[in-house]
């Protein structure tokens, strides 16, 4: 196949390629429909979704394999930027995303829209002020780049260890996550489910490397966008007779307003605790929430592995363009999420709360059962048991209260197919998305991980010399080691890495972003500035994360850890302008090589200096 | 060739960085400073203020990238720095 000989037939058919597979996978969705209706049961409909998109990501990535380092870690620069953009929205968009953002919002109403905008904006920092420098550089890695400009080996194992903290607490959760969605959806056991997603996920990685991981992330950006967007819009065709739920969840938030009033007037929900859901700061104060965004935005540019997609377009100019088409896909799906938390808030509002507890909706023992429901403190399992639980609470009355009620986040969007009454196959189809979702989010931290352990450390660290063979034989032993260590540590369960995984944007923030922008933007940056900023905002923004985690300390002014940049930040950017006044100016060969930076023209620069080298 | 500092290409280039930066400003944070009196209008069912966080913004940073991705490549032109295409 065209693809295997890295020709430019591949990359000249794209989108006739993604076309036909996209049509093979509406034809594969109506297919399985149809056996469901003639009797075929649901577990083996959830087995096909999942083995058959498996095998179709496992596929590109076997096709993909290639013997050529820059293949490997840069898919060949030759990714247009609107197909780079889809690979980075599944990059981008992990398993909790697409399972869990809704519910956030659920829960947190308007103050949950930060993780909404933190999670978008910081595309147009990535576009003005980091990414197109970075491709022009022609690194492989962050690290690669920080090792360039500041001086060598110390800047770049700190950059490393700055993309270490933050990339395997991330790639942790997403093997968990497939574990989740595989055994919630397929009633496979968490532990075998979670190695089936670490075979997929080596499976599209180890062959190809960034080449293989580019083109199946595209795969499933449409697997998973797909499966986001359908039920949802069923769901508002349904209610609301017009099927663009984005417009249409407004007449909800309506609804949601009069049924709050309600509540409180026939004594369902105490008026003192019941939180609008349009009302702002009522679980953040403006403060948290406006740190938050700034944090999470500063971490998005700052991420390795949302850095590292860009330096495989042709060009500086696609690099920019690229991130704008990112940024579009990854939009299509955070524009619907408050969609998802309005029309699930409502059917509760309007359904489960104040119904009697003999006359809760099926659903809400569906999801009891398996854990995801709680009524009167206890898994909605059956009726006796929330019966026994609510008069045991002091619920005289035999109606459901607010407070009574308590939602795991993940249940908005796995039970929106069964809420508006889809055949089971929707479900499956939810499924196959929530799988991409975190399968490509994986691959692509995974790889970001083993490429700087392998090009950054074994390569440029310990053997210069290494042939490329070995280079690749070391980058593909690293990969499948990260991984199993990732998968084991997630079969384990540890609540604490899941937890911290909300961190990565503050440690990569920190730690990253001073010295990426100062180093492009400002050429009086030294070595000795950067590598001090690097350490003292990273240590800082650490430091504040554990001590008030596990040191029992007192926050400061009151901010939540999960903005811990802002400490961090400000202390990274004085440091590194302090100590860089105080070191003398850049060499003159350095600040010709930022002046080589700033303009799109000519070679990448790594290239042209091995052409120098060589000759 | 001129460098980047001595054909104004930079001075330009940085031009336009600080007004991208400023409306990115503008739309992240300003713009829900005011969601309280925002939240009066009501549109189509959404209050305005909520509207800007959940959808208005995020329009906002996708055509902004574009536009300044298209405005960055118009400067490179003007100063012969554009890739070839």
């Amino acid at each position: 196949m065209a693809i295997k000989t890295g020709s430019g037939d591949f990359v000249d058919n794209l989108g006739k390629i993604y076309g036909i597979y996209t049509g093979g996978f509406a034809a594969f969705v109506i297919l399985l429909a149809i056996l469901e209706q003639i009797g075929v049961p649901n577990r083996v409909i959830g087995y096909l979704f999942v083995f058959f998109t498996l095998s179709v990501y496992a596929g590109i990535g076997i096709l993909s394999r290639t013997m050529q380092i820059s293949e490997y870690y840069v898919a060949g620069r030759r990714v247009p930027a609107f197909y780079n953009g889809m690979a980075t929205g599944a990059d981008w968009m992990s398993g909790a995303s697409f399972v869990g953002m809704a519910g956030s919002l659920y829960v947190l109403g308007y103050d949950g829209l930060a993780f909404v905008l933190g999670w978008t904006g910081g595309y147009v920092l990535v576009a003005v002020l980091v990414a197109p420098y970075l491709r022009k550089f022609g690194a492989y890695t962050v690290p690669d780049f920080l090792a360039a400009r500041f001086g060598g080996n110390l800047a770049r194992f700190i950059g490393i260890i700055v993309l270490f903290c933050c990339s395997f607490t991330y790639v942790t959760a997403q093997i968990y996550a497939t574990g989740i969605i595989a055994s919630r959806f397929l009633g496979m056991s968490f532990e075998v489910a979670v190695f089936v997603g670490l075979i997929g996920i080596l499976l599209c990685s180890m062959l190809g490397g960034m080449r293989a991981v580019t083109w199946t992330q595209v795969a499933q950006y449409i697997v998973l966008i797909i499966a986001y967007l359908i039920p949802v819009i069923i769901l508002s065709a349904q209610n609301y007779g017009v099927p663009i739920p984005q417009l249409m969840y407004g007449q909800a938030l309506q609804e949601i307003a009069a049924l709050e009033q309600n509540m409180v007037a026939q004594g369902l929900a105490d008026g003192t605790l019941l939180k609008p859901h349009i009302e702002p700061f009522t679980n953040y104060n403006p403060a948290n929430y406006f740190f938050l965004i700034l944090c999470l935005m500063v971490g998005t540019a700052s991420l390795p592995h949302i850095l590292m997609r860009y330096f495989t377009t042709p060009s500086v100019r696609e690099a920019r363009k690229s991130v704008g088409w990112s940024l579009l896909f990854i939009f299509l799906l955070y524009f619907t999420a408050p969609a998802y938390a309005a029309f699930a808030k409502l059917e509760v509002y309007q359904n489960v709360i104040g119904a009697s507890l003999d006359g809760l909706p099926q659903w809400v023992y569906t999801y009891g059962q398996i854990g995801l429901m709680k009524v009167c403190g206890v898994d909605a399992t059956t009726v006796e048991a929330i019966r026994a639980a609510c008069t045991a609470a002091g619920n005289t009355d035999g109606l459901l209260h607010l407070r009574d009620l308590s939602i795991n986040v993940d249940v908005i969007v796995i039970a929106t197919p069964e809420i508006a009454g889809l055949p089971y196959v929707i479900a499956g189809l939810v499924a196959a998305g929530g799988l991409a979702a975190a399968l490509s989010t994986a691959d692509g931290l995974l790889l970001a991980i083993a490429n700087a352990l392998s090009h950054d450390i074994y390569y440029k660290m310990i053997d210069p010399h290494a042939s490329t063979a070995r280079r690749l034989f070391v980058a593909r032993a690293l990969l499948i080691a990260v991984a199993i260590c990732a998968a084991w540590l997630a079969s384990t369960r540890p609540a604490d890495i899941l937890s911290m995984v909300a961190w990565a944007f503050s440690l990569a923030a920190a730690g990253n972003f001073p010295a990426l922008v100062l180093g492009i933007w400002w050429k009086r940056c030294t070595a000795q500035g950067a590598i001090a900023g690097m350490v003292t905002g990273f240590g800082v923004c650490l430091f504040y994360l554990l001590a008030t985690r596990y040191g029992g300390m007192p926050l400061w002014f009151g901010i939540n850890n999960i903005s811990a940049a802002i400490f961090g930040l400000p202390v990274g950017f004085i440091v590194m302008y302090v100590v860089s006044m105080m070191t003398p100016e850049p060499s003159q060969e350095m600040q010709d090589l930022i002046d080589e930076i700033r303009t799109p023209r000519g070679e990448t620069i790594i290239d042209a200096a091995r052409d120098k080298a060589g000759a | 060739m001129a460098s980047p500092d001595s054909s104004g290409y930079w001075e330009k280039t940085k031009q336009l960085m600080w007004i991208t930066l400023a409306i990115w400003i503008f739309f992240s944070f300003i713009i829900h400073f005011f969601v309280v009196p925002l939240n009066g209008i009501v549109i189509l069912g959404f209050p305005l203020g909520f509207y800007m966080a959940s959808q208005g913004s995020l329009i906002a940073f996708v055509i902004l990238i574009f536009w300044f991705s298209s405005r960055q490549d118009a400067i490179d032109r003007e100063y012969g720095v554009a890739e070839d295409d």
